[in-house]
């Protein structure tokens, strides 16, 4: 990075953007508004720094998102005071449950007014703080450079996540000499990186050891670049390994040790093995709710080695036996070294009989579907759409069943390609994270995978992607249902289907076309597979396919809320 | 069991807040918080009381520890420590209760700050049991309090110990 101090002053709409240079963003989604005018103004006689317009606050911090977690550099948004904050909040809150880098500016009131109910006040870092790493209120331009360097730092250092930096729109205007700093130091943050070498060795000892072991990975494994030392690490030991949600694309899907994803729709190989195992070894992962189900019956038997970057994830929800902080790759590298070191192995009898028992458990084929049905089967689209993209499309989803059977049926081979809502499972985030992906990407392939009820919920976005030309396909898995809804009505309700039932669907191809883009809708199996090449072949048209899907579908197997990871439903 | 926890954070706008939100959002329990600056002004010292299983405390450390403005942290509870409280409190009494209100000050080494025909206001430093003593044996006179005012537990650690940045 260039170290730039200019003697000339700059008003801090200058500033703010000089600093974006500095940090090396190409990239901001946004939404002009009163607070923000100088800024878009500075913006405008740049080349720099490319603005996307979005259509809602929401979007913006959605496209960010999808930007910071295919590239891995931080997401950047900028949304004006006010309502432009409020709107950004569910992004925000989504990217702090799911760790993404991410830094957003909010324009503020003048300072002079803060505190005064002014026309589009809120207390935005306030409203803020409980769903951001850390916020920032600038109240002098001189701070202005500084704090953002500062945002930059710990959003991406770490456990990262998002870091808000308001603005009140005064400092924007006041002009001081702009000097970038070159590097902060904190001294109330400072990250552990490395690993205690003793408990790494602790954890190898307890790994070779083992006889049923399994290595259960997640987000952290992708935030962190660890994929590539996974794999090694996984193929040196030969040990089962499954993946969160979060997780996918962390270890090649392909590759026959894995298990598949774990959870709630986990896969039965994966959950029976967690459950019989007697060493789990558990990295960037944090024991969520979907993964364990019922703490009190989660791994009874085994001695769990747990390593991620945040103190606070180790012995949250489940007490473990060897803690390691630090960065995943690191600690990776760590086990990896110790084990060259070493000319122990874990046994190889009992390895074998453990990989003879999850033989027979993956026997079960837990992802069988109808294939022969007459209506379109929602797993058979993503299926086809894994093939026709030879597995190495971007997708994106929305929540529900539809994420559901994309994390089960488009089997990821590499990291960031999977962007999704993991943590708060946030309906309409599919698309304008697509976006985010698509403008960082933009020769690739970038599907959002869809429903009917999760599209709806950031729609407007079908303009912004006219605007910028963003070849995304669409695909709307439609079964008039809120289908996760309607699955847990019917499993926990006696089907009293409470309001799940849209009753008054749009023409999604006709609303396609009202936005610019192509529309398709597919009723019939057979017409699968013509209408995704069809669209594929595309490279510069945004296609909305809308799928007539089986309403009947449920996702499997299914571990029920409070249920033991061995009690799964299964199909 | 009951933990006492001090800390240093950045004399900032907001880092109480953040402290107060960290405890209702993961709802945790606050019994008493006392903050103010330190002899380095970029600093303040709070001092926080809670309670919970040997787990919850584990996550409330390391939860406090996270946030960005939490410079150093201590559970004071894992040493030696002085623990105290300061209250004042104003109690109405005429007559020969007055001679009681004195007795029972003096007794607890307390001092009358505020003085009125009827009424005193008492200034007195302890632990949290000490003053609750005093209040009880108050209650257990005639005299009437009247209003009530508690600190909150400020802790330091015995010996050479010390919490600095």
């Amino acid at each position: 990075m260039n170290r730039e101090t200019n003697t000339a002053e700059l008003t801090g709409a200058e500033i703010f953007v000089r600093s974006l240079e500095q940090e090396g963003v190409d990239m901001v989604f946004g939404y002009p508004g009163g607070a923000v005018l100088h800024i878009y103004d500075a913006l405008y006689r740049q080349k720099a720094v490319t603005h996307v317009l979005v259509r809602h606050e929401q979007g913006a911090v959605h496209a960010a998102e999808g930007y910071a977690k295919s590239t891995g550099r931080p997401g950047v948004a900028l949304v004006t005071s006010g309502p432009g904050a409020t709107n950004a909040v569910t992004g925000i809150a989504d990217a702090y449950m799911d760790s993404v880098p991410l830094v957003i500016f909010s324009g503020q009131v003048n300072s002079n007014l803060i505190g005064n109910d002014a026309f589009q006040e809120v207390d935005t870092v306030g409203i803020t703080r409980p769903c951001v790493k850390h916020n920032f209120l600038v109240k002098d331009v001189r701070d202005l450079a500084e704090t953002i360097k500062k945002a930059f730092y710990i959003a991406t250092s770490g456990r990262p996540g998002p870091v808000l930096v308001d603005v009140p729109k005064d400092v924007t205007a006041h002009k001081t000499a702009f000097h970038y700093p070159e590097r902060v130091v904190m001294r109330s943050y400072n990250p552990t990186v490395k690993g205690h070498p003793g408990q790494i060795r602790k954890a190898v000892d307890l790994m070779l050891s083992a006889r049923q072991p399994v290595l259960y990975t997640g987000g952290g494994v992708v935030l962190g670049d660890a994929s590539e030392t996974l794999t090694k690490l996984t193929r040196m030991l030969n040990f089962p390994i499954t993946n969160t949600l979060m997780g996918l694309g962390g270890y090649p899907a392909s590759d026959p040790q894995f298990l598949g994803m774990l959870g709630m729709h986990g896969t039965y190989e994966a959950n029976m093995a967690m459950h019989h195992a007697d060493v789990v070894i558990a990295i960037g992962a944090r024991f969520d709710d979907r993964v364990t189900g019922n703490v009190e019956k989660f791994c009874p038997d085994a001695k769990i080695i747990h390593v991620d970057v945040d103190p606070s994830s180790i012995s949250k929800n489940v007490v473990v036996d060897v803690p390691i902080v630090g960065q995943v790759d690191n600690v990776l590298r760590g086990m990896i070294e110790v084990l060259k070191g070493t000319e122990r192995r874990p046994d190889p009898e009992a390895l074998s009989a453990w990989w003879r028992q999850i033989e027979e458990w993956r026997a079960m084929d837990c992802l069988k579907y109808d294939r022969q049905s007459e209506v379109i089967k929602p797993q058979h689209v993503i299926s086809e759409l894994h093939r026709l993209t030879e597995g190495d499309a971007f997708v994106s989803s929305d929540v529900g069943q539809h994420q559901m059977w994309a994390a089960q049926f488009y089997g990821f081979d590499r990291p960031r390609r999977w962007i999704n809502s993991g943590g708060l499972g946030t309906m309409g985030f599919g698309l304008p994270s697509a976006m985010g992906v698509q403008v960082a990407h933009p020769e690739a392939t970038v599907a959002c995978i869809t429903g009917e009820a999760s599209i709806q919920m950031c729609i407007q976005e079908l303009s912004t992607c006219y605007q910028y030309m963003l070849p995304i396909k669409v695909v709307n898995l439609n079964n008039r249902y809120m289908g996760m809804v309607r699955q847990w009505q019917e499993f926990f309700y006696q089907g009293r289907y409470a309001m799940s039932y849209m009753d008054a669907l749009p023409d999604f191809v006709k609303l396609a076309e009202a936005y610019g883009h192509v529309g398709m809708r597919i009723e019939r199996p057979g017409d699968v597979e013509p209408a995704l090449r069809e669209a594929l072949a595309m490279k510069d048209r945004l296609v909305f396919m809308d799928f007539i899907t089986d309403e009947t579908e449920n996702v499997y197997p299914m571990v029920p809320a409070g249920a033991g990871q061995n009690e799964m439903i299964l199909v | 069991m009951r933990r006492t926890i001090s800390l240093l954070v950045e004399n900032e706008s907001g880092a109480l807040s953040r402290i107060a939100g960290l405890f209702s959002a993961r709802g945790y329990n606050i019994e008493s918080l006392t903050v103010a600056p330190t002899d380095d002004p970029t600093l303040a010292r709070m001092t926080l009381t809670t309670g919970g299983s040997d787990q919850v405390i584990e996550q409330i450390i390391k939860q406090l520890n996270k946030l960005i403005d939490v410079v150093k942290l201590q559970d004071l509870t894992e040493n030696p420590h002085i623990e105290r409280e300061m209250m004042m409190i104003k109690v109405l009494a005429s007559g020969h209760l007055r001679e009681e209100v004195k007795r029972l000050a003096d007794i607890f080494r307390g001092r009358i700050i505020d003085v009125t025909a009827d009424s005193f206001t008492i200034e007195l430093t302890g632990t949290r049991d000490k003053l609750a003593a005093f209040i009880e044996a108050l209650e257990g006179s005639a005299v009437k309090i009247r209003e009530v005012v508690r600190s909150g537990t400020m802790g330091i650690a015995r010996g050479e110990l010390a919490l600095r940045a």
